[in-house]
């Protein structure tokens, strides 16, 4: 009996590396015929059949710089309050599950409030400012849950020491508990950039544009974006076999991105619980 | 440092940390301020058991059972796959894996959690659809099927991450008892170690749900985009998300249609937070049981 429960489980986990395993060699196999240098550099051509991505490429950069700037001081601030200056229980239950929820909400729910909100009560319009602004709401619960972590982590020792020496309370946050807690949240950020780069429900009503003449001129300009872009390529396409193929090679390129950040932040996160273990 | 400077900063910080809170309230007063215009022109019980959705006709018809049937329907199939494999895999990583497998298969589940959707829903309809097409000779694969199944490899490292937290917080007095009176390693990894975590692996499965119920772009590449009841699992079928996607670029800001949309929203929002609410209120109840303080 137990050899064929263990087998069971064995596995289940076996099928987690199957699926990881075949979706990255079927978009590998049928996508990498199309990158080449041309792809990555080159706007397209010709309605989507020619030419590269790489105003999507420059999008989703610019997209996933403005989300971090957003939600980098508000969570890491979060974090700060959370930790250092530990208020009440029913204060950190309640902040606890507002971003718990957060974290929980569909993505195209982000998008109508970004919808809402930045494109039309404030009127950025659709924009990579809008854009950026439901991506960093997005982003805001993966920072502060790092932050927290890492903050958490900074023995309690080292803050005593300091005060013990005549700091004050922020001169304590800021020059001994914040650096020490920095690779953490640094962590954080690359998780929370993995995740917005692959977002597109967000930015479908807010920043995204199918087929624009240049790349974007300021931060009011709509942008294109990887994900859009293949979202668009298999829905809006006017040219399904060419474009399939496009689609196919912007994929693996979105697959490649997020993946080599998903295994840095893994990597630094294993290194640091090395160096605290030793 | 003066003392009214301290005070200031620690003002600011605890300004600044509310902001979550902010959105998320934000996102409840805007979905509910552009949802209400839609139920002054139909009532909450048509909208919400009306079995036409047809937006666009003249008149337009809002009645969203198919598409709340078809994010059940979907969500129902991939708790299928994800449960049993996202269980399974998080009982073989705390019972049976070294510390060298764990090192190398703890990630391989985080990753696979950090594909995009858009990845996913691509997969979908371009490699699964055209073969279960051919398979199961159907006359389209954009069907509940294909959703379910992507969705459920979707939600699977959800459900087992989370699980496989749970059951680290079984105490190891519970397994040592067990061994004491005799059992062997897998009659107390089902009748101890499973029972304790219960509630830990309940919260895992709702964050799976709430997962799968909210995912966009899958559904909107790989559901079919069929606004109808679904009565067989080869059906095209349009769960919420998707219809909110899809439909949002086409309706007028302010028209019925863009009221009704947001409705689906709200609706969407609310069995989410359901979700999550249970899923913390399980969890604390979990670990008071198991005797641990937080």
């Amino acid at each position: 009996m137990q050899k064929i429960g263990f087998s069971a489980l064995f596995a289940c986990m076996a099928a987690n590396i199957l699926f990881l395993g075949g979706i990255i060699f079927f978009i590998a196999a049928r996508g990498l015929s199309s990158i080449s240098w041309e792809f990555l550099t080159q706007a397209p051509r010709d309605s989507m059949t020619a030419g590269g991505v790489a105003p999507a490429i420059v999008g989703t950069f610019y997209l996933t710089l403005g989300a971090v700037i957003f939600a980098l001081p508000l969570g890491v601030a979060c974090a700060i309050y959370l930790t250092e200056y530990s208020p009440k229980g029913w204060i950190v239950n309640l902040l606890r599950i507002s971003i718990n929820n957060l974290a929980g909400v569909p993505s195209v729910v982000f998008g109508l409030f970004g919808l809402t909100v930045f494109v039309k009560y404030a009127g950025f319009g659709v924009s990579i400012l809008s854009g950026s602004l439901t991506l960093g709401i997005l982003a805001l619960p993966v920072i502060i849950s790092a932050s927290q972590e890492a903050l958490t982590a900074v023995p309690q020792s080292v803050r005593e020491a300091s005060l013990a020496l005549g700091a004050s309370q922020w001169e304590t946050i800021r020059r001994v508990a914040l650096p020490a807690a920095l690779p953490g949240i640094l962590t954080g950020v690359i998780l929370s950039v993995g995740r917005v780069a692959g977002e597109t429900a967000p930015i479908l009503f807010t920043a995204a544009a199918f087929y624009l003449k240049g790349y974007p001129r300021s931060v009011f300009s709509e942008v294109m974006a990887l994900p859009y872009h293949i979202y668009a390529l298999m829905t809006e396409g006017t040219h399904p076999e060419i474009q399939t193929r496009i689609a196919y090679a912007s994929s693996l390129l979105l697959l490649a991105l997020v993946l080599s950040v998903s295994m840095l932040a893994i990597f630094i996160r294993a290194r640091q619980r090395k160096t605290y273990n030793a | 440092m003066t003392k009214k400077k301290e005070r200031i900063i620690k003002y600011l910080f605890t300004a600044l940390a509310f902001a979550s809170l902010v959105f998320l309230v934000g996102i409840v007063l805007v979905l509910f301020k552009e949802a209400l215009p839609i139920f002054s022109k139909v009532s909450l019980k048509a909208f919400l058991l009306g079995e036409s959705w047809y937006p666009t006709a003249e008149p337009a018809e809002f009645g969203i059972l198919p598409l709340i049937l078809a994010s059940l329907w979907v969500t129902a199939g991939a708790l299928v796959i994800c449960v049993p494999l996202g269980i399974g895999s998080a009982l073989y990583l705390h019972e049976l894996a070294g510390p060298r497998q764990r090192a190398v298969l703890k990630p391989v589940i985080e990753i696979l959690a950090s594909v995009p959707s858009i990845v996913y829903g691509f997969f979908g309809m371009v490699i699964l659809a055209p073969f279960l097409q051919n398979t199961f000779d159907l006359p389209i694969g954009l069907c509940v099927l294909t959703t379910s199944i992507i969705l459920g490899v979707m939600a699977t490292p959800t459900v087992a991450s989370i699980a496989e937290d749970a059951l680290s917080y079984v105490p190891r007095s519970f397994r040592e008892a067990s061994f004491a009176v005799g059992a062997d390693r897998w009659q107390t990894l089902t009748k101890v170690i499973i029972p304790a975590a219960g509630s830990g692996i309940s919260t895992a499965i709702i964050l799976g749900m709430s997962r799968a119920i909210g995912e966009t772009m899958t559904v909107l590449m790989v559901a079919g985009g069929s606004a109808v009841i679904p009565h067989s699992v080869f059906d095209p079928v349009r769960p919420m998300t998707a219809a909110i996607a899809a439909e949002m670029g086409e309706a007028p800001v302010g028209s019925d249609h863009y009221h009704a949309l947001f409705a689906i929203a709200l609706i969407l929002f609310l069995i989410t937070f359901a979700f999550n609410i249970a899923a913390e209120l399980i969890s604390r109840r979990f670990r008071l049981k198991l005797g641990l303080s937080r």
